[in-house]
């Protein structure tokens, strides 16, 4: 980690500064919104129902069916989930960050088209796509081939079926990691290599894959926890296929009689190993600064890939084609026909799904929940991020590094383990939030306050002090500054975050299935619902209209920030 | 305002000379007419239903037309919905007014917490008296039975199974959908009388046919339709009356070792915030209106003015398998239990 010592200033505290007070609240609201349901969660699980002190909890993890079964499959699932996402994610951010091949601003665009479709319409898109005998692809492969009626190609209820869809989601995170190192590795390193007479293979096994290594294995890690602590795609893919996974086993013992004491347990060895990889993937990424030692470089020398660039164009259109196109075009398919696997002709066109998903009185109001939890949570979330990332970078207040730490502690909270202790924390005074949306704009501010976080950190470390400084000495307060000069200079970076917290509110599945009421539903959670119901048509319509709520909330945010001003391109 | 305090009276008196835990058989209420003015003060009911999801919007939809009080819909499986009602009421959340359940053993847990004002609409006294839950808590507004079935494009009549045990035939491998008892009431109701009338050999046996594992009872004939699977082991013969009559190439089978009946049973909770609403619902539940809609979408009805079409098999031609709803309280969990350790999930 880089600190930019000698820009900061620390705050002289000869008179009182009132802001103290309101980020002393903010560091308090923090603490509590990780600390009180983590403690719960340890409570329970040593705990049994009368409330006595307990082993059995932890006992019973030795039960194989019931958690070294599922962590097993879970860990081989993760594991292929990771290599697969890295295999694609790679050589299509080499082709986008350093070499000539055509349209890479649109294949740039492609992949993050790929981060408003929630993983678990994907998962249904792929059941309509790849289901062994209606699944689309297997019915055109009967089709051409004369294969058997009983003949399929893919069969997407399998692990290798959960993997791939998994990784169809999770490498678009690999992607920009790699294709940002990419963007920004320093290229004299490699010209220096060339011009000592390295050859192209050597310079890449010497010199560029010793830079890049730790960012593709910071990837890896974050394909791995997205797969080992996701809830949808495998409640849709592998429940019917017969077996479990971690994240679906502890929401099953959240049905009758629910077991909150065992699920604290069967939770607790997800959260260690997420703060294990967390902190693997930072020894990792910590690394990478000594490459940077050459400060900043031109931009690199794009590879030319001659006679190769069509060929490798098409070959990365393909790739996003099957991945981020195809399960959506799938899913206009389905929404307009009565039985998913009907052939598409005017007589079986129909709008009969429609009506059925909003004659669902409450699918209106489901909406406006989740359009409401979106855009409070990302308000919210944003704000806070704003206002710790200041405190943290400027080191404005005594005691910043703890707001720091807590502010980035989350993330090794997967999304179920947090809906666990959510719900442990609040279905009980002082905070009885269970049945309000509360609840779940908790959730989502925990889950998305470190990369919110992040991201507004990096921002103000690009910021410098010395603007704010002129402001106070002119005699603007320290909110003032921050409103009147801070603010318009962050606009993008702010934008960007609010963007990326709404989106994950829309995304979550596996916190929020714990956390709603009927009165409280998100639409994640109705599409859940019509799935165990197989109404895949019904599905099909919801996700459409999500997807679409979503893109245009995301652009009028820009539009909002920017008034006339583009991003920077990329 | 009658009805209402009648009933109020009913149940302060059930309240205080029985215990709670205990209801007595409710006095039928006839539909008196001030119940329409003080259920539209009311303006809203929560209905949380396992009914399929195509009957119950439709439902939801007519009443709503009819008297201008929305309906808030929660549909989903008999045992997700009595999970949820316990969580919610637990978090002192009551939203629900009328449950309808396809697992009846459920009324006798909730009377034994009290959860209930028992109600029961004078119109059913006109049914034959299964209509009235043997407990007399629940009406059973519809029923419905649990049956295998089979694609007609993809098996021919003459290959079809007949029986359950035909199930097991190694050609159907890998070419079966299955619904969960730890969703649907149905299933639970399908598997506490299969287990009785074959033994838990017949799911041991059928767990290694590598069923693909739905949950709601309604799937697998909409799987079986769209031909994800030849043959559906078990399925709502609700949703397939549904499908067939919207043209799908299913075809069911009604197994001479018996098929297992599913009554679905509706109650009026006793938190409810909105009583008078939660009662004009529980009538409108029985007006020959709704059964009317019931049996256009497939269920069967008790209402002697309904008549089924003429394409299904009439109930005398098959053997039906019945559920005590104490039987179903009693063992519920531990037929979940087992299914899932025989099934995997």
């Amino acid at each position: 980690m880089s600190l930019a010592l000698n820009t900061t200033r620390r705050l002289r505290l000869g008179h009182v500064d009132l802001s103290l007070i309101p980020l002393g609240l903010a560091g308090l609201f923090l603490a509590m919104l990780v600390l009180l349901p983590l403690g719960w969660l340890l409570a329970y699980t040593v705990t049994d129902e009368s409330g006595a002190l307990s082993w059995t909890n932890v006992v019973e993890l030795a039960d194989t069916s019931l958690f070294l079964e599922p962590f097993i499959t879970t860990f081989g699932i993760a594991l292929g989930v990771a290599s697969l996402a890295c295999l694609l994610a790679v050589p299509l951010a080499w082709l986008v960050a350093r070499t000539d091949v055509p349209a890479r601003r649109l294949l740039r665009g492609l992949v993050m088209v790929s981060f408003i479709t929630p993983p678990f319409i994907g998962a249904v898109a792929w059941v309509l796509l790849a289901a062994p005998n209606s699944g689309l692809l297997n019915q055109y492969y009967r089709g051409i081939t004369g294969a058997g009626t009983f003949d399929y190609l893919f069969n997407i209820f399998s692990a290798a079926g959960i993997i791939f869809v998994m990784a169809s989601y999770a490498f678009p995170y690999v992607f920009v990691l790699a294709a940002n190192t990419l963007d920004r590795m320093p290229h004299d390193l490699e010209e220096a290599s060339a011009i000592l007479g390295g050859g192209r293979w050597h310079t890449f096994r010497r010199v560029t894959l010793p830079m890049v290594l730790p960012a593709l294995l910071a990837g890896f890690i974050i394909a791995f926890l997205q797969a080992m602590t996701q809830f949808g795609t495998p409640a849709i893919l592998a429940l019917p296929a017969g077996f479990h996974v971690l994240t679906t086993k502890i929401w099953s013992l959240f049905q009758f009689p629910p077991k909150a004491h065992l699920a604290a347990a069967c939770a607790m060895p997800l959260l260690l190993v997420t703060i294990f990889l967390l902190r693997l993937e930072k020894t990792l990424l910590g690394r990478r600064g000594y490459t940077m030692v050459g400060g900043k470089s031109g931009s690199p020398q794009l590879a030319k890939l001659g006679v190769w660039r069509w060929p490798a164009l098409l070959l990365a259109l393909l790739l996003l084609f099957v991945t981020v196109l195809l399960p959506n075009l799938v899913l206009v398919r389905a929404s307009m026909l009565r039985s998913v696997s009907d052939p598409w002709t005017l007589e079986t066109i129909t709008w009969a799904n429609v009506p059925l998903v909003f004659g669902l009185s409450n699918t209106v109001g489901v909406l406006k929940n989740t359009l409401v939890t979106g855009v409070v949570s990302a308000t919210l979330g944003t704000a806070f991020a704003v206002l710790i990332a200041y405190l943290t970078a400027r080191r404005a207040v005594p005691g910043h590094q703890v707001l720091g730490f807590l502010a980035t502690a989350p993330a090794a909270i997967p999304g179920i383990v947090l809906g666990v202790a959510l719900f442990i924390a609040y279905t009980r005074p002082p905070f009885q939030l269970y049945g309000t949306l509360w609840i779940l704009l908790l959730a989502f501010l925990t889950i998305e306050m470190p990369p919110a976080y992040q991201q507004m950190q990096a921002a103000f470390r690009g910021l410098n002090p010395e603007l704010e400084d002129a402001s106070r000495i002119l005699g603007a307060g320290r909110m003032k500054s921050l409103a009147k000069v801070v603010a318009p200079l962050l606009k993008t970076s702010v934008a960007a975050t609010w963007c990326f917290v709404f989106i994950g509110a829309i995304r979550e599945l596996s916190a929020t299935i714990l956390l709603t009421t009927s009165n409280t539903k998100l639409v994640s959670v109705l599409i859940y619902d019509l799935n165990e119901g197989g109404a895949l048509g019904g599905i099909a319509v919801l996700g459409l209209v999500l997807m679409a709520v979503t893109a245009v909330v995301v652009l009028i945010a820009n539009r909002v920030a920017h008034v006339g001003v583009m991003p920077d391109g990329r | 305002m009658e009805v209402t305090r009648r009933t109020v009276l009913a149940a302060s008196t059930i309240m205080g000379f029985a215990s709670a835990a205990q209801a007595q058989r409710p006095e039928p209420q006839p539909l008196a007419p001030d119940l329409v003015a003080a259920a539209k003060k009311d303006g809203k009911i929560g209905w949380y239903t396992a009914d399929d999801l195509v009957l119950a919007t439709k439902v939801a939809k007519a009443f709503e037309a009819k008297y201008g009080i929305t309906v808030q819909l929660e549909r989903s499986g008999a045992e997700r919905i009595y999970q949820r009602i316990a969580q919610e009421y637990a978090s002192n959340i009551s939203e629900v007014d009328v449950a309808t359940t396809s697992d009846v053993g459920h009324t006798v847990s909730w009377n034994a917490n009290g959860w209930l004002t028992p109600f029961i609409p004078a119109e059913v006294t006109k049914w034959p008296a299964q209509a009235i839950g043997s407990n007399g808590l629940y009406i059973v507004d519809k029923f419905t039975l649990v049956t295998p079935g089979y694609n007609g494009r993809l098996v021919k009549a003459e290959d079809a199974p007949k029986s359950w045990n035909d199930l097991l035939d190694q050609k159907w491998k890998n070419k079966l959908v299955k619904a969960h008892p730890g969703y649907s009431g149905a299933i639970t109701n399908e598997t506490l009388a299969l287990s009785r009338t074959l033994g838990w050999e017949f799911y041991e046996k059928l767990a290694k046919q590598g069923v693909l594992q739905v949950q709601s009872a309604t799937d697998p004939p909409m799987r079986t339709a769209q031909g994800e699977r030849a043959i559906m082991a078990d399925g709502a013969e609700n949703t397939s009356n549904r499908l067939i009559m919207e043209g799908a190439p299913l075809v069911l089978i009604y197994p001479p070792e018996g098929v297992p009946v599913v009554a679905v049973g509706s109650v009026v909770m006793k938190r409810s915030q909105r009583p008078n609403a939660a009662q004009l619902f529980m009538h409108y539940l029985v007006s020959p209106e709704c059964q009317a809609i019931n049996v256009a979408n497939g269920a069967r009805s008790f209402d002697p003015s309904v008549t089924e079409p003429a394409n299904w098999t009439h109930l005398s031609k098959i053997k039906l398998l019945f559920n005590d709803p104490n039987d179903l309280a009693k063992e519920a969990e531990e037929i979940k239990k087992r299914y899932t350790k025989i099934f995997g999930v």
